[in-house]
Order: C-alpha cells, then structure tokens, then sequence
C-alpha cells in the first residue's frame, strides 16, 4: 500500500486509541473491541495501529490478522472523502466502463478498490447499477454520471478537487 | 438498593401516565386485564408475547417497561423461587429455542445448572443475519428489558453471574437502545449486585459482531467474545459444560429471553394453552418479499402458513400467483403452493424438508425463479462460509459454480445429480449448523421445483422470466416504428425503418431491458421472453 | 478413567472411556483417513475425513473428536461413509493443483496417499482453483499456498511454541489461507526457519526447501539422531543417498521439544558431507554467512584455539 501513515496528523487518535487500551486492557477478549475501536477511530485498521495493539495487549501480529481478516466490517484500506464507483454491469462494459476505469485509475494513480494518498478518493468498481440506458456510468458518491466518455473524466475528478 | 415496595411504587406511579399517552396516541386498545395492544386488522389476528411491547411502550424509559410489569417475573423468581424451580418452570412451559434449531430451554439451562463451576455465563445471541430477518432486531430496539429480564433469569437460575450480548454490528440503534437499558437497569439495581436485596450479582455487558453470518452460530459467536476468528468449534464438549472461557454457558437467541418474563408474570399453563402441544407458545415471522402486508407477525405456533402468508400477509402483490414461501433463511427451504396448508411448528416444517428457523419467511410468486433463489441463498453461503471444515468451504462453492452454470443456460443433464450428491455430502459430512443445512435451499427448490431446474438445462429457458441469460426481449407487431427502444438501446442491436417494425438482434443483446421501459406504456410492443 | 468396550468394524476394542474412536480404532490396526488431526495438537474435526457411522445415529460423527461409549458400534467403512469420503476427498483435489509429478512431497503427501486409497483422480473443470501464490523468500521453507488444504496444522504446531506464533488464518471462507503476521513472507515475517511447520504438513504446501531436488521420499535411506545443540534433543532424520549424507530433516516435534533453525543447521554441519551455504535472517533479510556465525561460534573458535594453545604451553612449561 502507497499510504504513509502520518503520525503527526493522528496524533490526537493515536491517543484516543491508546487511552481505551490502557482503560480495557483487562477485558477478556479485548481483542475484537480493540479493532472495533480502531476501525471507528481511523476509518480502516492502520497497520502501525495493529502493531500498537500487539504490543500493549501482547497479542501476536499473526492473529490479530486473522482476526481482522475474519470479519467483513474490518478494512485495511482508508476510504476516501469521495468514493467513484464505476459500473462494470454488461451494457456499462459493452460501452467502454472498462476504459473509463483506466482512465480513472491513470488519473489518480491507484488501482480500483483502493484510495489515494491524500484519502481524496477511493475507487470501487460495482456490478449493474441498473441504468444501463445511461451507460457507461459511474456514480461519485450520490452523483450520477451518464454516458461518459474518457475526455470527461479529468473535469469531472477536478470538480471534486476544487470543492475540499 | 431498589426493593419490592419501590418497584411497585413506580409502575402505580407510571401506569397511569402510560396510559394516558397511548390514550392521546390512540394507536392501542387497553383490555381489562390490563394488557395493551396494538390496533388494527394486521394485530388482530396476531397473538403477541415476545413482540407484546413493541410499539407500546418507549424503549428508553425503563419506568414504563415497569409499568406493563416489567421486572416483576425476575422479583418474582428471585424472591420466591430457588434457581430448581425456575428450570422446573421452563422445562414444564415446553419453550423452545426460537433461534432456529427449536432444543428445549429448560432442558438446556438444567445442563448448565447442574454443572459445578467457580464462573458461568448467560449469553444473548442477537446475532441475527438471516437475510430479511428482524425479529430481533425490533425487539432489542422496542423492548430492550425484556431480554435483559429475560437473561437475569436465567441467569439466577444456573447460577451466572455475568452475562453477554452479541449484537451484529449492523443494528446501531439496537445497541444503544440496549447500552441505554443496562445503564437504566444499573441505576435502579435491577441489573448489578444485589439485586433487589436478595444477594443475587447479575452484569450484563455488550459485545458486537463485526460482519460474519457464522457467528450466530453458539461455538463461533464464543470464539468471537473471546477475541478469536469466529470458527466454529468441534463438540467434543457441549457449551453448556465447557463454552465461554471454558466455563459452563448458556446461549438463548433474543425472541427466546424475551420470552421467559412472560412465562414467569402468566404461569406455564397460560404459556401451554398457547401453540402446540410440542411447540408451546407463538413464534414470529418477519413476513417479506412478494406479499401486500410484509412486517412482523406473532402467531401461535401452529398457525397454518395459509394463514400467515393470506389472512394476515394479504396474499401476494398486484394479484400475482402464488408460487412458495420460504424459511429459516440460507438453512431453510421453498415450500411449494400445495403444501400451504402446513402447520407451522419445528416438527412439521422439518418434515416438508423446511427448518423454523429464525423467523424468516420469505414470500415468492410466479416471477420469481427458484433456481436462482437457491444459487441467491448459496450465494450467501459461500460468502459466510468460515472455511474450517471442508464440506463447507469447498462443497458449498462447487454447488454455487454449478447454480451459476445452470441459471446462465450453460447446465448439463448431469448438473442435477452433481447437485444432490454434494448436498448430500455437506448436510453429512459438515462440521457446524451452518453446513449441515447450506444445501437445505438447493434440496428442497429440486425437491419441488425440479421441473424449473430441468427447463433451465434442457430448454434453457427460465419459466419465471427471470434469468437474465435465458430470457430474450422481443418486439411485437404492436411496435409503432417510433424508434424509442431503439435510441434506448445501450448497444445499438435495435434496428428498423421509421414507422415500422423494429427489430431486435438477439445475437448483440445484453439484455438489459431498457427497450422495455422506453417503450411507450400504451403501445408496450416489448415483451420478454 | 473406566474401560470401555466398543465394537468397531466387528472388532472388539476395550479401551479408556477418554480414547476417541480414531485412536481406539488404531489400536487394532483400523486405519481411519485423516489430514487435520495430530495427537500431539489440539483437536478441531477440520477435515472431516475420519468420519464414521455409529450405530442409532443418523449423522456421521468425526471420529477424531467423538469419545468411545460402552457399547458402540462403529462403521468405519461403511457405503456412507465412503461415499462422503470420496466426496471430500474430491473436493480437495479440485482446488488441488495437479503436480504430483514433481511436488518434493510425493510420496508421503496424504492427500495422495487417500486419493490413492479411494481411487479418485484430478479432474478438469473450469471452476476456481487456490491462488498461485509461491513464497520463494526463504533458503529453508518453500511455501505453496495453492496446495494447501487449510488443514491448520502448521498454525497450530507454531502457536505451540509461545514466542513464535507467527503463521495464522487469513480470510474467510473458500478465501481462506495461511498467512504469516500481518501477510508478511517468509523472509519479512518473524518466523525463525524452525520447519516445526514443515513436520507437519500433510501435503506439499510447506516443504524443506534445502532438501528441494536433492530427494525423493523413496530414494536413499535415513536414520534418526537427536540434536546435540541443547538439552531438548529435538529429533532430526539423516537422509544418505549414494553413501553421502545429503539432507537433514526435521521431525515432527514431540513432548515440547521446540525444533529450532540453529540446531538443525548444527546437525547438517555435523552430519552432511558437503553442506550448503547458511543463511542469516538479519532485519527482516535473508543473508549468506559463515557457519561459525550461523552457529553463534563466532569469535570462540579463535578462542579454542587460543586457549588449546595455551593449555599447551603450560603444559610444557
């Protein structure tokens, strides 16, 4: 993952973190509340976070992964503030959704189910949205886009940059 | 310290305010044993316990959960009867588990009781992740005492100090409705030590699921409070001697705690007269899918599903054919239209190859493919599926990749063999509930839809249209030529003249049916195939 | 602890009422099929192939995890019992990649040997198969995810060594697999190359990769020593091909004995003719080095012959 953790802007979290760990580090199976929290606190299970509880709680790495594997709710990865979906449905791929995806992707420079850096955007390409009259679409969080074609891609991205 | 006095003093005290807000609201009838109910055809044909204070009273006020003799059964018990009698009681009221498997609660209990252990545990599954089920749901967040009543009984009962509640992650207002309801519960003494003066210690603390169906089931909801992968665990030992931390635990699902206040404030021959004679009691249903009336329904255990599904359900939507109703979720079955008279109790349902379940009951007429509804339940399977054992992980997938084949037209005459073969093995050979009954779907839809699995591999068409694959779009001669389907088209395949007939080219259709909908209502020239 | 009497396959057993059928079955030489169950780790009823029939029960029951009753009779082969069998055994073979040409794990891999036993083969279809995913990052375990049968073992048999705990399940599901850490490799993670996982792997998931090529598990011949490193005498087999020593082999550890990377490399020293090459994990990277480091020695053995010298010198004196 390209994410650099940055400790100085989660330091205020960071200690939110550490202080529900020094206040239940006594629970029995503190381990499941411990990444609930966290999930809560980041929004995704940083690994520094992981290393974190490893050390506090003494739980070995190996099997906080598997916990954190475990359950769907868990994500190693940030989401970001706006979340494109591309639409991969069949009259979406027919018309091109696959070349707009790349052209998304090379836009932001990440891979479809990940985030920037700069946690501005995720990718996630869906199954059928069910407008496929409008294909090819993506959604940007509530927003629909229709009929789009790859030329469209950098202004519309751009909307989303100029309004944070 | 609360004590007996006080809690009488705030239900005389609430009681009326009570009342006097239902009266305003004007919602409930009050009868003259004082039970509240709600208005209205819907409930008139339902018989509600479990749900009896849900919509009545506020979940956040613990005053008036007192007011409907909220907490008197657990006085009651706690005051007048050793921890035998109460599992006397349960054994003699016949209440069995709703969560699905249907094993007598007393029975249960007793086992926990009559182990010897320095700590044990009393566990609420609010696990609830049947798809379409919630039941549970609208209990923790209507009637949140209830459950935790209901658990302190049990509790006292097998000599349990400390109780848990697994709630999925997915219900927020369930667990602060219930974080509210601990505190309340705390502050009065009616949760903590001592309760009500009588020198019985009781906590109850939260623990959330994080997104995995298997832990509703009791090993792997274990596995999970205790900070571990949520796998099952093989039964070398029952829970009820060695589950939580090793120790003696009991779990009961939420309709089944919300059950034992009642049973305690009514008396077990009033419990009895209701249901059958092996399934006491009532049982609810949330009533989804293709039926005018879907929502909860408590009905006693031995209501026909004609009744369910008609009286109180009101048939199917916009006059649709009834084809089956399903439940007990991904561990249930179809049950076909000729069976609708079945009663509803755990044995019947077991027999026509269905399970109660948790509550589900899922309703499906004419458009709906029982092919694709069993590969939909699989589906389901297959993503919750824990992986341990190898039935399950490797079986269920096998059966969902053949679900695929089928329902996309690609099925072959040996598919349906393949099928019940692997059903057979992973009902067999799985290690925990949820295997032993993944392929319960796939049985029961070849068991009395067969005809629809056969007309998907040998005709390759799908009877209820609802396989994308397999139906085709088609444009009548009704088609006015006004080219609407055609601008429509997403890839271009319609052609034809101005003012004439068009034309669909099957070979280019995705079948995404936008012509049907661009077609103009009055002319409807597309059909589907 | 009473003695009970049970029959299994129309054999009468008396064994300990705490003996599970698996292991009463053993003891009159029933052999009942199992890839997940080690008497030296915790039982988990994984793999499902000890399954049997016990007579007024519908179910079958793993026999790994079902205590013996008085009175039982028990079918270990049974026309159900073998057909579900054969089921499971298929199952795994379709995720299974077919390499039992060259897999270093031929001929004592057990999935072969039960597909043997059941006759089934692999077979050709276009559903989904495991993950290629080959964990080349280490001189001392190959780890081959896609033919993995996700038995547990190799997690368990780690976790028992409490400073180790390094490999675990990862997802869920048929998504399943065996990561270590927080999916790290074997060269990032902080496995200590000890092969306690490698002992017991059933298949060719984790294999010994300084024996890769060099043996097939019918060639040459072996014999068993204990380490002379420390006092735990963990058990290492001597594998001679040709009338050389070519391999030294973990076994499987037994009443605590913890296996470790310096010991065997101790006894390959000791016992091989022409060793390969150590390597050192050093911050997270695998590096070549000398065996006196290898072995910790570094240093001493300038010091014996130091103080041998001088012994000498006193002695002439």
């Amino acid at each position: 993952m390209e994410f650099v953790f940055d400790r100085e802007k989660n330091k205020e979290k960071i200690e939110e973190l550490e202080f529900f760990i020094a206040e239940n580090k006594d629970m029995p199976g503190i381990l499941m509340p411990a990444l609930q929290e966290t999930q809560r606190i980041f929004g995704y299970l940083p690994l520094e976070m992981l290393q974190v509880i490893s050390r506090r709680l003494s739980i070995p790495m190996s099997e906080i992964y598997g916990v954190a594997t475990f359950y769907s709710q868990f994500s190693f990865i940030p989401k970001g503030e706006n979340i494109i979906s591309v639409c991969l449905g069949t009259a979406c791929y027919v018309k091109g959704a696959q070349k707009i995806l790349e052209e998304i992707e090379d836009q932001l420079n990440i891979k479809a189910g990940n985030t920037t850096p700069d946690l501005l955007f995720s990718i996630d390409s869906t199954r059928c949205i069910g407008d496929c009259s409008l294909a090819p679409v993506i959604l940007i969080n509530e927003d629909v886009y229709p009929r789009l074609k790859t030329d469209d891609i950098k202004g519309i991205l751009d909307k989303y940059r100029k309004e944070v | 310290m609360i004590t007996i006095e006080e809690l009488k003093r705030i239900k005389e005290e609430q009681r009326p305010i009570l009342e006097k807000r239902l009266i305003e609201q004007g919602n409930v009838n009050i009868n003259e044993d004082g039970s509240i109910v709600l208005n209205g055809d819907y409930y008139k044909k339902q018989v509600r316990i479990a749900l009896k204070n849900c919509g009545i009273i506020d979940p956040n006020n613990i005053k008036e959960y007192i007011a409907v003799d909220g907490y008197f059964a657990l006085a009651n018990c706690l005051i007048n009867k050793k921890a035998k009698d109460i599992i006397e009681d349960m054994k003699a009221s016949g209440l069995r588990g709703r969560g699905g498997a249907g094993f007598p609660t007393g029975r249960k209990w007793e086992t926990a009781f009559l182990y010897d252990a320095d700590q044990k545990y009393m566990i609420c599954n609010a696990d609830e992740g049947d798809p379409g089920a919630f039941m549970d749901r609208s209990i923790l967040e209507n009637d949140p005492h209830s459950v935790l009543e209901g658990m302190a009984i049990g509790g006292y009962s097998i000599g349990a100090d400390k109780g848990f509640i697994y709630v999925r992650a997915e219900y927020p207002l369930a667990v602060r409705r219930l974080r509210a309801a601990i505190d309340q519960a705390k502050e009065l003494g009616l949760l903590g030590n001592n309760i009500l003066g009588t020198g019985f210690n009781f906590d109850i603390e939260l623990r959330l699921g994080s997104g995995a169906f298997v832990c509703g089931e009791g090993t792997a909801l274990i596995e999970s409070i205790e900070g571990k992968r949520g796998m099952p665990r093989t039964k070398i030992y029952r829970t009820a001697h060695k589950g939580l931390w090793e120790k003696p635990t009991i779990i009961n699902n939420v309709e089944t705690f919300a059950n034992v206040p009642v049973i305690f404030q009514k008396g077990v021959d009033w419990f009895r007269s209701i249901g059958t004679e092996k399934s006491p009691g009532t049982k609810v249903f949330a009533l989804v899918g293709k039926v005018e009336n879907a929502g909860l329904v408590e009905v006693p255990m031995g209501t026909t599903l004609r009744e369910i599904v008609f009286d109180i359900g009101g048939g199917t939507q916009n006059g649709k054919e009834f084809k089956s109703v399903q439940t007990g979720g991904p561990s249930g079955g179809c049950i076909p239209a000729n069976l609708i008279d079945t009663s509803v109790d755990f044995e019947s349902l077991d027999k026509i190859g269905s399970i109660m379940g948790s509550g589900g009951m899922v309703v499906m007429d004419e458009n709906t493919c029982m092919v694709d509804i069993a590969r939909y339940f699989l589906d389901f399977t297959v993503d919750e599926s824990c992986g341990k054992c190898v039935p399950c992980r490797e079986g269920t997938k096998r059966m969902l990749e053949t679900l695929d084949k089928i329902v996309s037209g690609k099925g072959e005459e040996e598919d349906i063999e393949k099928l019940e073969s692997l059903s057979e093995t992973i009902t067999l050979g799985s290690l925990c509930g949820l295997g032993q009954t993944a392929a319960n779907p796939v049985i029961t839809t070849l068991k009395y839809f067969r005809d629809e699995y056969e007309a998907h591999i040998q005709d390759k068409k799908c009877p209820a249209g609802a396989c994308v694959d397999l139906v085709e779009y088609f444009i009548t001669d009704k088609c006015i030529g006004c080219g609407a389907c055609a601008r429509a088209c997403p890839v271009d395949c319609i052609s034809g003249a101005k003012k004439e007939l068009h034309v669909i080219d099957q070979d280019r259709c995705i079948k995404c049916g936008a012509c049907m909908e661009a077609c103009p209502p009055k002319i409807s020239a597309v059909i589907k195939r | 602890m009473s003695d009970v009497r049970l029959m299994i396959d129309g054999q009468e057993v008396v064994v300990s009422s705490e003996t599970s059928i698996l292991e009463a079955a053993k003891q009159i030489g029933i052999e009942i099929p199992a890839l997940c169950y080690d008497p030296n780790l915790e039982i988990e009823a994984a793999c499902r192939l000890c399954l049997v029939e016990i007579e007024g029960s519908n179910k079958l029951q793993t026999s790994c995890s079902t205590r013996v009753k008085e009175g039982m009779v028990v079918h270990t082969q049974s026309e159900k019992v073998v057909k579900t069998r054969k089921d499971i055994l298929q199952l795994l073979l379709d995720s299974h990649p077919n390499d039992c040409l060259t897999c270093q794990k031929a001929g004592e891999c057990l999935l072969q040997k039960y597909a043997y036993d059941y006759d089934l083969k692999f077979r050709v279809h276009d559903g989904a198969m495991r993950p290629q995913l080959l964990d080349t990052s280490s001189p001392y375990i190959l780890k081959d995810n896609a033919k993995c049968i996700l038995c547990g073992k190799c997690v368990k048999t780690c976790a028992q060594v409490s400073d180790r705990q390094v490999l675990t399940f990862a997802e869920r599901g048929y998504e399943t697999y065996i990561a270590l850490d927080a999916n790290q490799t074997l060269e990032t993670s902080s496995c200590v190359s000890c092969n306690r996982c490698v002992t017991v792997c059933p298949v060719g998931a984790l294999v010994d990769k300084r024996a890769l090529g060099k043996l097939r598990s019918w060639d040459g011949s072996s014999r068993v020593i204990n380490c002379k490193r420390c006092d735990y005498g963990c058990e290492f087999e001597i594998v001679s091909k040709d009338k050389k020593n070519i391999a030294v082999l973990a076994k499987p550890p037994t009443n605590g004995r913890p296996l470790c990377l310096k010991g065997r490399l101790n006894t390959e020293l000791e016992y091989i003719d022409e060793p390969e090459v150590p390597y050192r994990k050093i911050s997270g990277k695998f590096e070549e080095t000398t065996w006196s480091k290898a072995l910790s020695l570094d240093g001493l053995l300038e010091k014996f012959e130091k103080m041998d010298s001088l012994k000498g010198k006193t002695r002439e004196e």
